[in-house]
């Protein structure tokens, strides 16, 4: 579904990605792994365009390179970016209904089907989301984004700075959303979740991807998790 | 007494709602873009231009139409074929293309209409009296630019609030980025807010014509009041920009209408004696001999005691 061959990415000078290359199939959970500084929210904004990919990006075999994010979005590639980027001064209906694009409706998701796995939006709709809390920020993105009905959704570090309970709720609702049929490429830092939920894990370093299996392959390795996740 | 605040009341409100007209489209901008259009003013020109223009040929009314959608126009090419290749190059770049584009503006209103003054007159179906009070007159333009200002205030607002273009305009004032990647094109959304807040600016121009002086120096005149006014307000808040623009105009003009000095206040009193040494200089300077300074003034406290402006919510 997504193919990303030899991807690489600048901020200024610095050259962040140094050639990544990674899949995900239809229906797949994918988590890109490593610590803080190794490129890997950067390899999701890449993907969506800005900063500018050199590469190639093929999204169900259209070129996704040299497109803007909004083009990028239309093709079906969803993103949820770290800092969550809720606009404050909104409602949190409003935030939601502008994750819907132009001309495209009527998708998987809708408004009542939001309020539905999370009550606790419906409740808070006419709040401006900034008023909102972490937890509920994020369930916000992550459905603001999903209200774009998109096949592949990239989630960048959902869990951060949540409490445990919440984190078991991020993880409901991405298996939830995989359920539907959408493919996840996730970047997480809590080990445990993403070891749970995905079918395949990449580990990065220094802007490439040095490791590729399954969970178990990796638990099983214990040299590349010394030498790239372990602090 | 009593004639002079009322008068100058409805004056320094019809100056704000001007200025507003013009900072609202610029806060807006900037917020946005990230773009400081220190053009902004020459658009105003323009518009007050165009308007004499179409007047001089249709009559007032198309002009009131017309000289904004031309001049919004001209400022959507603007965006596209110059702001927004200029973007890649950082905010110094566009900075200077904005300011260069003063120059290109002046210098071609006064190839076509010279340094001097036109006769831009206020049309003779708003030649009249609006209403008499105490002893003096209240010219009929006047009050019907303030009505026309606060229209476009209040249908702005609606449009902003109640449709779904205006509220892709919230959100990318916090978040541009995120909403280009929720598949809405920013690029076109950046396009049309700057024409439309160019097109304001001309709005004002159109009727501030007639009233002020219509000639190639009136941006330069205007410019330095606009940024004043985005400043104190606060960038990025259009409630900040419309409370400073009011605050700015009825500033002004009450400061103008009041011929007070010190020498008024504490003349005859025994203190008047000896302040009248110490502040010598200043003993007889009149609040309207020092009304063009207070913006600067208060732009000046502002920055020291609040740098985020009344109601902004970033740094300037």
């Amino acid at each position: 579904m997504l193919e990303v061959r030899d991807l690489h990415a600048y901020y200024g000078k610095s050259h962040i990605l140094q050639g990544v290359d990674l899949d995900v199939g239809e229906n797949e959970i994918v988590s890109i792994l490593g610590r803080n500084g190794v490129g890997r929210s950067t390899t999701l904004k890449a993907i969506m365009g800005d900063p500018e990919p050199r590469g190639e990006i093929r999204f169900r075999g259209t070129p996704v390179v040299g497109r803007k994010p909004h083009e990028i979005a239309h093709l079906g590639i969803g993103f949820v970016p770290e800092e969550r980027a809720i606009f404050p001064t909104l409602t949190v209906e409003q935030n939601l209904l502008l994750g819907i694009k132009g001309g495209r409706r009527g998708g998987r998701w809708s408004l009542e089907e939001t309020w539905k796995l999370f009550p606790q939006l419906k409740d808070r709709a006419s709040a401006p989301g900034g008023a909102l809390s972490g937890g509920e920020q994020q369930m916000l993105t992550i459905c603001r984004t999903l209200m774009g009905d998109p096949d592949l959704i990239m989630i960048d570090e959902p869990t951060e700075g949540l409490a445990p309970q919440m984190v078991e709720r991020i993880g409901e609702l991405l298996q939830e959303i995989a359920r539907r049929g959408i493919s996840i490429l996730l970047v997480e830092q809590r080990l445990v979740i993403a070891m749970r939920i995905s079918h395949r894990v990449y580990v990065m370093g220094h802007g490439r991807i040095v490791f590729e299996g399954t969970p178990p392959e990796l638990v099983a390795n214990d040299a590349v998790r010394r030498e790239w996740l372990e602090v | 007494m009593l004639e002079i605040i009322f008068v100058s009341t409805l004056n320094g409100v019809l100056y704000g709602m001007l200025l507003f007209l013009m900072a609202s489209g610029l806060t807006v901008i900037f917020s946005m873009m990230g773009v400081l259009n220190l053009a902004h003013a020459s658009f105003y020109m323009l518009g007050a231009f165009f308007g004499f223009e179409i007047s001089r040929r249709l009559g007032f009314w198309p002009a009131l139409v017309l000289a904004p959608v031309v001049v919004g126009l001209i400022g959507m090419a603007v965006e596209r074929y110059g702001l927004r290749r200029v973007h890649r190059h950082g905010h110094v770049a566009e900075l200077l293309f904005t300011f260069g584009l003063t120059f290109v503006i002046k210098e071609v209103v006064e190839m076509i209409w010279g340094k001097l003054p036109v006769d831009y007159r206020v049309p003779s179906g708003l030649d009249f009296a609006a209403f008499t009070l105490f002893s003096g007159n209240y010219p009929a333009f006047k009050l019907f630019g303030l009505l026309i200002s606060v229209g476009i205030f209040i249908g702005l607002l609606m449009a902003v609030r109640h449709t779904r273009v205006g509220l892709i305009v919230q959100a990318a004032l916090s978040h541009p980025g995120m909403v280009g990647m929720l598949g809405h094109n920013v690029d076109r959304i950046f396009m049309l807010v700057f024409g439309v807040g160019v097109g304001l600016a001309a709005v004002a121009g159109v009727i501030a014509g007639p009233i002020l002086v219509t000639q190639s120096n009136m941006a330069g005149l205007l410019g330095p009041i606009l940024f004043v006014v985005v400043v104190v307000g606060g960038l990025g808040s259009l409630g900040g920009a419309l409370a400073a623009s009011l605050l700015i105009g009825l500033v002004q003009t009450f400061a103008v209408a009041f011929n007070v000095s010190l020498a008024d206040l504490f003349g005859g009193t025994a203190a008047g004696a000896i302040l009248s040494v110490w502040l010598a200089d200043i003993w007889r300077v009149t609040v309207a001999q020092i009304a063009p300074i207070l913006p600067y003034l208060l732009l000046v406290m502002i920055l020291i005691f609040r740098p985020r402006g009344l109601m902004g919510t970033r740094d300037t």
